[in-house]
Order: C-alpha cells, then sequence, then structure tokens
C-alpha cells in the first residue's frame, strides 16, 4: 500500500498547521465567514443543517486497519460514534465542532489522511475499482496510476482555480465497479491488439443537473504518456471551461456545447506542444510507486478450501452470503469479501465506531491488513483465504455487517439528503429504509436478482440516480416532499442514463412503485435477465403502465 | 411571523436569537417578529460573527412552529436527523 514520504508528510502537516491559525482566527473575529469560508471547504469542512460536517479522503478507496481504527477513534472521541461512507469513497462526520477540526486533522496526519481535495474547484481525490488488486478480471493494478494521478494533482499549482471541481476515476477491468463514464475523466487500463497496456480516456461524463455519459476520445494512450495527457485535458478545459454560469461549468458541458470532435481536437492539439516537456514521469518514478502496490505475499494454496466447503453445505445463511458478498479472487484460495453497510432498515453507508474497529480488526488478521470502501457505499475485504471466510462470516455476522444483498435490490445508494443536507429538497434515507425493509425477505432479493436503486435528494445527484436501474429523485412541490422515478440507468460498462416515467410520487407511493415495477419485471423476465435487461428490451411503456395503472 | 436563525459558529449547532438577544438551540425560545420588522433585526445578528454564521429569517407560526415552503427542512433542523431520533435536540428533549 502507498506509504506518505516526507514529502507528502510534510505537505499534509504544513496544511494543518496553516488551518489550525486559521480557525484561531476565524474564532476570534479577525477573519469574516466570507473570508473562512473558501478556506474551510478546501480542508473538506462544511456547513449542514445540524452542524459542520469533515469529509475525509480516501484517497482511491484504500485504507488499512490503521487507518480505519483511526477513523473510529475520531467517530469517537469527535463526533456522535459513527461515520458515513460517501459515492465517493470518502468517509464523512457528521457533527464535528470547528474548534476540533485541527485535532481531528492532526490525528489523521498520524495515520497519513487529510481532507484535501475533498471540496472545491480542483481535482477532486481519484476513485478506482474497489477490488483493485484482487480482481480476477482486471488487467493491472490500476491504484498505481491512481497515485501517479494523486500526487500530481494534489496542489498542481495550474489546476487549484478550474471552473468547477473534477473527478477522475480509474479502473483496469472490462466490468466497471468505479462508474468511469460518469466522470469528468474516465481512465480504462486495457490491452491493445499487440498485446500492451494503456489508457482509454473517456471524458465528459457526470450527474447533476444536466447528466451525461462520457465521450472515448482515445482508444488508447500508451501509459508512460498519462500525466501529459490529462494535462492537455485539464488545460483546455481551464481555458475553454465557463465561468460565469456555475451550472455549465463543468467539463461534460464544454465537451458537449463545442462537440466530441472539436473538443478532442484541440486536446490533442495541446498533446502535441505539450508532451515532449517534463510532465511524464521517468520509468524510474513510476517503479518506485507501482513498487507500493507489491501484492502481499498470498499464499500457495488449492483453488477449493476443504473446510469451506463442508461449512458451505452446513449452513444455508453462510452458503448464500457466500453466493451473493464475496467475489473471485485472482489468486487461488483466496476471495474478496464485501461488507454490506446496508442492513435492513439501516442508513447506507453508516458505520459504527464500534463497528469500524472490528472491520479493522479482521483486515489485520485475514485479509493483508487491507479494507476498501465502494462507490456504492459498502466496505471490502480485499484479500481472504477461502480457509478463512466462515470466521469472517462469524464474525461480521456478529456487527450486523454480513447483510447478504450485495448488488441487490436493498443494496441501495442514498445520499444524507434533507435529514442532514442544506441543499437537499427531501429526504433520501427514509425511502432507503422503507424499501430494504419492503423487500427484506432475502430470498426473495436474491431471485429478483441485481437491481441498483440510487436516490438523490436534489438535483445535484450524490446519490447517482440517473443512473439507477430505478432511480428516486426528490423533488420539492410547495413544502412537501415528492419523489421522481427514472428507468433504465447504469453506472457500469453498459453506462446509460434513465428515462424520467411520469409524475412525482409521494414518499409512501415511490416505495409502492418499486414493488409494482419489480412486480412487473418477474412476472416478464426472460431466463436470466436482470432488472435492467427486461427494462431495455421491452421499452419504458409496459413499466410505465405497470407503475401508474390504477390500483 | 418570523424568527432569526443560524448555526453557532464554534460547533454549528443550530440557534435561534430570543428576546433578550442571546441565542438559544430551542427554538420554542425563539423571540417572534412581524414580518415588517425583521430585516433590521438580521442586518444586526448577521454582524455578530464571532457568534454564529449563516444566520437568515424563517417563517413561524404564533405559536413558534416552522411554516411556509421551508417546513420540512426547519423542523429537521430543529429537531435532529429524522433518521437518528438518538441524535440532534429531539433526544434531550423528550428523553
Ligand atoms: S444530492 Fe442533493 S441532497 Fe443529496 S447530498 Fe447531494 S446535494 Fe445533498
Amino acid at each position: 500500500m502507498y506509504r506518505y514520504d516526507e514529502f507528502d508528510a510534510t505537505l499534509v502537516g504544513e496544511r494543518v498547521a496553516q488551518f489550525r491559525g486559521q480557525v484561531e482566527r476565524r474564532l476570534s473575529g479577525a477573519l469574516s465567514e466570507e473570508q473562512f469560508k473558501p478556506l474551510r471547504l478546501m480542508n473538506g469542512l462544511y456547513l449542514q443543517l445540524h452542524a459542520y460536517m469533515l469529509r475525509v479522503a480516501v484517497p482511491y478507496g484504500t485504507l488499512s486497519s490503521r487507518q480505519m481504527r483511526k477513523l473510529a477513534y475520531v467517530a469517537r472521541k469527535y463526533d456522535k460514534g459513527y461515520g458515513h461512507f460517501t459515492t465517493r469513497q470518502n468517509i464523512q462526520y457528521n457533527w464535528p465542532a470547528l474548534v476540533d477540526v485541527p485535532d481531528i486533522l492532526d490525528d489523521l496526519a498520524e495515520v497519513e489522511m487529510h481532507a484535501i481535495q475533498t471540496s472545491g474547484n480542483c481535482i477532486r481525490n481519484v476513485t478506482s475499482d474497489q477490488y483493485a488488486g484482487a480482481a480476477a478480471d482486471e488487467v493491472e493494478d490500476p491504484r498505481i496510476w491512481c497515485e501517479v494521478i494523486r500526487q500530481w494533482s494534489t496542489f498542481h499549482p495550474e489546476f487549484t482555480y478550474l471552473p468547477r471541481k473534477f473527478k477522475i476515476a480509474v479502473t483496469a477491468s472490462q466490468n466497471d465497479r468505479a462508474a468511469i463514464r460518469l466522470h469528468d475523466i474516465g481512465l480504462r487500463i486495457h490491452k491493445n491488439d499487440a498485446g500492451e497496456t494503456g489508457f482509454e480516456v473517456i471524458v465528459g461524463g457526470g450527474l447533476g443537473r444536466t447528466p451525461y455519459i462520457g465521450h472515448t476520445i482515445r482508444e488508447f494512450l500508451p501509459k508512460k504518456h498519462l500525466l501529459s495527457y490529462l494535462e492537455a485535458v485539464l488545460r483546455v478545459y481551464n481555458l475553454e471551461g465557463r465561468r460565469d454560469n456555475l451550472y455549465k461549468a463543468r467539463i461534460k458541458i464544454l465537451v458537449n456545447a463545442g462537440g466530441v470532435e472539436k473538443f478532442t481536437d484541440l486536446v490533442e492539439a495541446e498533446w502535441t506542444a505539450i508532451r515532449k516537456s517534463e510532465i511524464d514521469l521517468p520509468t524510474e518514478e513510476i517503479e518506485r510507486i507501482r513498487a507500493y502496490f507489491t501484492p502481499p505475499d498470498f499464499e500457495d494454496l488449492p483453488a477449493e478450501s476443504a473446510v469451506l466447503e463442508q461449512k458451505r453445505k452446513g449452513e444455508a445463511a453462510f452458503a448464500r452470503w457466500l453466493r451473493v458478498n464475496t467475489v473471485a479472487h485472482k489468486t487461488p484460495g483466496y476471495a474478496i469479501v464485501n461488507i454490506s453497510l446496508k442492513p435492513v432498515g439501516g442508513i447506507p453507508g453508516d458505520i459504527s465506531d464500534v463497528q469500524m474497529e472490528a472491520v479493522a480488526d479482521l483486515a489485520a488478521q485475514y485479509s493483508q491488513d487491507e479494507i476498501r470502501a465502494t462507490h456504492e457505499q459498502n466496505l471490502v475485504l480485499p484479500h481472504v483465504k477461502k480457509d478463512d471466510l466462515y470466521v469472517v462470516w462469524q464474525a461480521l455476522t456478529v456487527q450486523d455487517l454480513a447483510t447478504p444483498n450485495i448488488r441487490l435490490v436493498s443494496d441501495i445508494i442514498a445520499c444524507p439528503g434533507l435529514d442532514y443536507c442544506t441543499l437537499a429538497n427531501t429526504r433520501s434515507i427514509p425511502i432507503a429504509q422503507r424499501i430494504s425493509e419492503r423487500f427484506s425477505d432475502l430470498e426473495q432479493q436474491e431471485d429478483i436478482g441485481e437491481l441498483k436503486i440510487k436516490i438523490s435528494g436534489c438535483i445535484n445527484a450524490c446519490g447517482h440516480h440517473h443512473v439507477g436501474h430505478i432511480g428516486i429523485l426528490g423533488v420539492d412541490k410547495k413544502g412537501e416532499e415528492f419523489y421522481q422515478i427514472t428507468l433504465g440507468g447504469s453506472g457500469a460498462e453498459d453506462a446509460s442514463l434513465g428515462e424520467i416515467v411520469g409524475r412525482g410520487l409521494s414518499s409512501g407511493d415511490a416505495v409502492g412503485a418499486v414493488e409494482k415495477l419489480v412486480h412487473y419485471y418477474r412476472n416478464n423476465r426472460q431466463d436470466n435477465e436482470r432488472f435492467i435487461d427486461t427494462y431495455r428490451r421491452l421499452g419504458a411503456d409496459p413499466f410505465k403502465e405497470a407503475l401508474y395503472a390504477a390500483a | 411571523m418570523k424568527a432569526i436563525t443560524g448555526n453557532r459558529l464554534s460547533d454549528g449547532a443550530v440557534v435561534y436569537l430570543r428576546d433578550d438577544d442571546q441565542w438559544a438551540t430551542q427554538r420554542g425560545e425563539a423571540a417572534r417578529f412581524d414580518d415588517d420588522d425583521v430585516a433590521p433585526v438580521l442586518r444586526a445578528a448577521q454582524l455578530r460573527v464571532r457568534e454564529i454564521t449563516d444566520a437568515y429569517i424563517i417563517d413561524i407560526t404564533a405559536d413558534g412552529a416552522p411554516s411556509g415552503r421551508a417546513i420540512i427542512r426547519e423542523t429537521i433542523r430543529g429537531a435532529g436527523p429524522t433518521v437518528r431520533g438518538d441524535l440532534g435536540l429531539q433526544a434531550e428533549c423528550c428523553a
């Protein structure tokens, strides 16, 4: 795993000291709120409905057990005993006091964590595949390149005042678990016909008020040119991106307003001009970074585990969890374990200090000390021996962290919504809770199969509703909460934007609507079709009809 | 009627301006103003930058309950997250 070098440590230490001074000056009145606000945002500190909120970066979703323990400590000491994992692989604390934040940041710095790049119009924390370094289907570990990008983008002098925030995601698998087509830049590592690995470069995706699926502007970029090419994209955006209108300032608007071809030409021209300069990292430097991601010492194990098979046969609940929550690992005898943060009726992404510590202990003992956060608001133990799966399952069950629902109807993404967020129109979490209660029957959930429900409390779309198989968007109608349903979206390799299907529904009706849609799907699916497949085959109309037909 | 609210600078807690010009965390203690009188009070409150931040005016009924367009938002601000009854003011008042 990547460890800070001296440079990183100094950088973060100086930043915290600087912020401590800024907080003191704000408290003494020397700084006004107008002056202070951009400074606190640069340090991940927002003001929400009930309190401040601190967003801590988890670069490309990778955490060690030591870091997770520190997150638990912060939750207990300074907050209210819990944290919330977001759709960008970060963690948020909902109740820190301003006066404590410098101390929190000092504590986090002890384990090489910080809140830099979690806010503001800069290049944000880079996200990646939560199975990176473990997935059976990956070309190579994408986190090496995430780290290259992190080092290049942190405090990049030219890109600290972009027209808007800028999000980059990297994957190295055909199966897109990082939603790369919905990012300002999405990068997919793949092999070309000559057997070399390089990046597919996708630009201009994004959600929010004006959602777009990203466009591929380069099928194959040799890896060594990554930074000069990214720099070319960012330069074009920094120069041409609109700054007059907040809603038109993202790169997706620039790409789509002028057309992809024109945008691509600009990037290629810029790249030609700068590619010979010294932006790209020398091979030794890339190798130095790669060394941090040397795979752990996996044991030589048989592909199948006798212990596991025996337990699987004996315990149906364990067998179900294995089927639903574990995934193939690239090393024989190992598996990837998903930890669901979506218990029945729970708050998606929330985790208590005690649960964090339990996860840290499991990672230390059974998963090579590694934990991952997912953009679907769950956690992952990436390297668990099959022989250990039963013990891990038991330990997770005790902590209510073993709900077998990954990718299923109750594995819902929900933004904080009006329960916490100042920008919200409506609440999101209670809708997620009611849906998960309505579908609490595990057998039924498994029968329904993959179904991605995503809920946002306003058009900013932090809950990714546009790309939910079923998306739910909260809208305010004269002080009442209404919910608009979209259908047919996907954030994966088959990315698509959902289509709005008619008038908004009350919160009670929205939950019933999901039930009706699922019912229609189950009656009309063919073979192994998922909900989204049936929807794509039949189109929106029959689903609309099912939804709005008189009861 | 109107009331003035904001977030306490030191910890972000939701506060309301009282008749005695102090800040209260209970909305029930908020001073009530006629619609026409509230603007200068807000301006004065906004100057108290060492105490609070993000001060603004809310609609309330004659009994001090939130009303108008922001009714749900202000209800939640006053009480705490609806999904965590154990947090926020709601946890203190009725335990
Ligand atoms: S989608 Fe809207 S309500 Fe939800 S967290 Fe984002 S800004 Fe807040």
